[in-house]
């Protein structure tokens, strides 16, 4: 009998409390936790210890490969020097020597190496002019930056004249005050007007004066064309310039589908049913080997350009699909509403039904994307030098002939945080725009 | 109807190509630097190094070339080309000299209309084994795994020397030389097929080279040379001429260190001073500068130079002349006479 009870005369109860005891060390820390997620029954147990020693085997052949790395060496046979010298010919290690010697061609191409500072200013500016879109909580004056930085990003990665950039903008400008003085007269001319008038600048003046403000202020920074590029700089271009155009026309298209306009609506199903039901790496060959055949010899229409414009196309026809199934899911009574208040058919669709079905879309809509940057690798068929193309090359110098994990490793982390970036983008988006269960 | 339009498109598409490609050289000459097609990377052939500046067996052939029009052996933009993009970059003018280890086929030559301006190197089907096989001659390999990249002249060459021969294998289909390089350390295939100096280049890229052979069977010609577009016979003889000076220049002693010397004044030689351009007037006939087989010469050194630095013996390749030393030698090299 402990001494808390010592005066109890009748033994059928207590007159004191007990002090408070500790909890069972099995229902305690990180016992408990270790009982009741890896070893609740004796099938989990076993199915614990077998992961254990899967993850253990992985991991006892990958860790001192990693961990052992050599990262200054001039090839893989000095790699292979330093480890017999250092660790044994039988230790494995790996040579990320090839990444401390070729990052710069793996990140940048061969885009002259005295002008790397400029995609990596653009890739700021990018960051930075995307910001006010992604982010609401950021001042809406900035957007006008964000309009401004992809005329910033053209002159700073392909160089040349500013007065082409800065042209190529006013064309927008001009755009949008015809649109704006046609808008009183009528509404399809306002929209036809706005199209075409910037369209024949473009084609017609722009040029010239162009020309001409060159010759009379002459402005610009190295011009660097576009087969200079390469690398993970090419991916980005590639994919972020195919995101940004192809989210727009996936809405257009998506609109024309569920359309009642008998032409509009055939011309967007025909459009989305042959880019959908075609391969992307058959779209490529068709931009790099049909298209030479079909334009006058001599333009050279620049390839990663028109390697732009068929995966643009490519995944415009994804997205029209995803917006489509977020259009079927906004209630029949929305639409209605929208009609009810007097609203017109893109009033309607702006302020009523895109928000709805666009908020639905977030994660087809970041899923393709997503599939879209990493598709940009297969340009390596058509010759173009992106990460995966550039492998090859590093692996064809003598010096690095034979090595392959490493370059791959190397680019997989490339494009791992690219891709997550977008993916917790998308769950940060839907969280904010949850209305529901707030 | 549609379709008339269509065929009717390309035709006139066809005439124009034609009727521009008709002057290459001018062409060529008016935007300053050559566009010449290369792979987009092969251990010795062609490869950009750290800083981007293509280098390689194939490369200096097209820096040769640059070299005889412009004198500057940097006039050249190099296009990487896969396997399926080289040719329709050749015949739409995307490049205007393809070199990518290419070889000369009847058909090529004729139905896919090119010209073919001669051989840069005389390549083979070769077999790779490891020495701990005991194999010595192809002929032994019967059962064998055989690592073979598919749809390439090499699978076809396969399947008929085994079937002459009346020996069986088991084929291990791959798609490139990089996953052969595995598979076959691996030991998911007995032997790895491709070009002998393919082979060469992968068994100097493994921890042991020792330990593999190269069985002494060519089991194919497969002579690889550069190519232009059939139609401007002009532009086929300037670059097969260039091509001729560099194996006439080893031939006749003409190397990178005394071809200063050499065409300073007339040497003893004619032929040499016809190349030269200290005598004759071979140049304009080719619509080039008198200088044009030197400055060729001086980019990147005769044949036998260009050839010992890139995969030469001296080189982590190490392949030796064989068939393409200089027929002095006992070689196939033979450039015609400069006259």
């Amino acid at each position: 009998m402990s001494d808390t009870d010592a005066h109890v005369t009748n033994a059928y109860f207590r007159e004191t409390m007990i002090a408070q005891q500790p909890p069972p060390a099995t229902e305690t820390g990180a016992i408990k936790w270790l009982r009741e997620n890896l070893f609740p029954t004796w099938l989990n147990a076993i199915g614990t210890v077998v992961s254990l020693y899967v993850i253990y085997f992985i991991l006892s052949h990958v860790a001192p490969w990693f961990l052992n790395g050599i990262w200054n060496a001039s090839s893989l046979s000095e790699c292979r020097e330093i480890r017999d010298a250092t660790l044994g010919p039988d230790a494995s290690a790996a040579c990320f020597a090839v990444i401390s010697d070729r990052w710069q061609q793996l990140l940048f191409g061969f885009y002259p190496s005295e002008a790397y500072w400029r995609p990596v200013v653009a890739l700021v500016i990018l960051l930075a002019g995307l910001a006010p879109v992604l982010f609401g909580s950021i001042p809406r004056r900035f957007m006008a930056f964000s309009l401004a930085s992809p005329f910033i990003i053209f002159f700073l990665l392909w160089g040349g004249s500013i007065w082409l950039p800065i042209m190529a903008a006013v064309g927008f400008v001009i755009g949008f005050y015809v649109a704006r003085a046609l808008a009183s007269v009528n509404q399809i001319v306002a929209v036809l007007g706005a199209i075409i008038v910037p369209i024949l600048y473009w084609f017609v003046v722009m040029m010239p004066l162009v020309n001409i403000l060159q010759g009379i202020l002459p402005i610009g920074i190295m011009a660097i064309e576009s087969k200079q590029f390469g690398g993970f700089m090419l991916s980005i271009v590639i994919g972020v310039a195919a995101i940004v155009l192809s989210l727009p026309l996936g809405i257009i298209l998506a609109l024309g589908r569920a359309s009642d306009l008998f032409i509009v609506n055939k011309l967007s199903v025909g459009f989305i049913e042959v880019i959908r039901g075609v391969p992307l790496i058959v779209w490529l060959f068709t931009a790099s080997l049909l298209l030479n055949y079909f334009l006058p010899p001599g333009t050279t229409f620049d390839l990663t350009l028109r390697v732009i414009i068929m995966v643009t196309l490519f995944s415009a026809a994804y997205i029209a699909e995803v917006v489509r199934g977020g259009l079927a899911a906004v209630p029949k009574g929305q639409y209605e509403g929208a009609d009810s208040l007097g609203l017109d058919y893109w009033q309607s669709m702006r302020l009523i039904v895109l928000p709805q079905a666009l908020k639905i879309s977030i994660p087809g809509i970041v899923n393709t994307f997503i599939g879209l940057f990493k598709d940009t690798t297969l340009v390596v068929f058509i010759g173009l030098l992106d990460p995966l193309g550039l492998t090859n090359s590093i692996r064809a110098s003598t010096d690095w002939n034979g090595i392959y994990w490493e370059l791959y490793v190397f680019i997989g982390l490339l494009f791992f945080v690219a891709c997550y970036a977008m993916g917790r983008y998308s769950m940060y988006l839907e969280r904010k725009l949850q209305r529901e269960n707030r | 109807m549609k379709k008339t339009i269509f065929l009717g498109t390309l035709t006139v598409a066809g005439l124009c190509a034609a009727a521009a490609s008709a002057a290459t050289l001018d062409d060529v000459k008016a935007r300053g630097n050559l566009n010449c097609g290369v792979t987009t990377g092969l251990t010795g052939f062609a490869a950009p190094d750290a800083n981007g500046v293509w280098e390689g067996f194939d490369v200096d052939v097209c820096r040769a070339v640059a070299a005889a029009i412009f004198g500057d052996e940097n006039a050249v933009e190099f296009v990487p080309t896969t396997g399926e993009t080289r040719f329709t970059a050749l015949s739409s003018g995307e490049i205007d000299l393809l070199a990518r280890n290419t070889t000369w086929t009847m058909s090529r030559d004729t139905d896919l209309k090119f010209d073919f301006i001669g051989v840069n190197y005389y390549d083979g089907q070769g077999f790779m084994v490891p020495r701990e096989l005991g194999v010595t001659s192809a002929k032994e390999l019967d059962g064998a795994t055989v690592c073979i990249q598919t749809g390439t002249t090499t699978e076809l060459n396969l399947a008929d020397y085994f079937r002459a021969n009346n020996i069986s294998y088991e084929p291990v289909p791959i798609q490139t030389n990089a996953e052969a390089q595995q598979q076959y350390l691996a030991g998911a295939c007995d032997v790895y097929t491709t070009d002998a100096s393919g082979l060469a280049a992968t068994r100097a890229t493994f921890e042991a080279p020792a330990d593999h052979v190269l069985l002494p069977e060519i089991i194919s010609k497969e002579p690889l040379g550069p190519l232009v577009r059939h139609g401007d016979n002009e532009w086929g003889d300037l670059t097969m001429w260039v091509l001729n000076a560099l194996i006439a220049a080893e031939e006749l002693g003409i190397t990178s260190a005394n071809i200063a010397d050499m065409s300073a004044a007339p040497t003893n030689n004619p032929e040499v001073n016809r190349i030269l351009g200290t005598e004759g007037e071979l140049g304009t006939m080719i619509g080039l500068e008198a200088d044009w087989a030197k400055n060729a010469i001086m980019a990147g050194g005769n044949y036998g130079e260009i050839f010992e630095r890139n995969i030469g013996e001296n080189t982590p390749i190490g392949l030796a002349r064989g068939l393409n030393a200089q027929w002095t030698d006992g070689g196939l090299l033979y450039a015609p006479p400069f006259r």
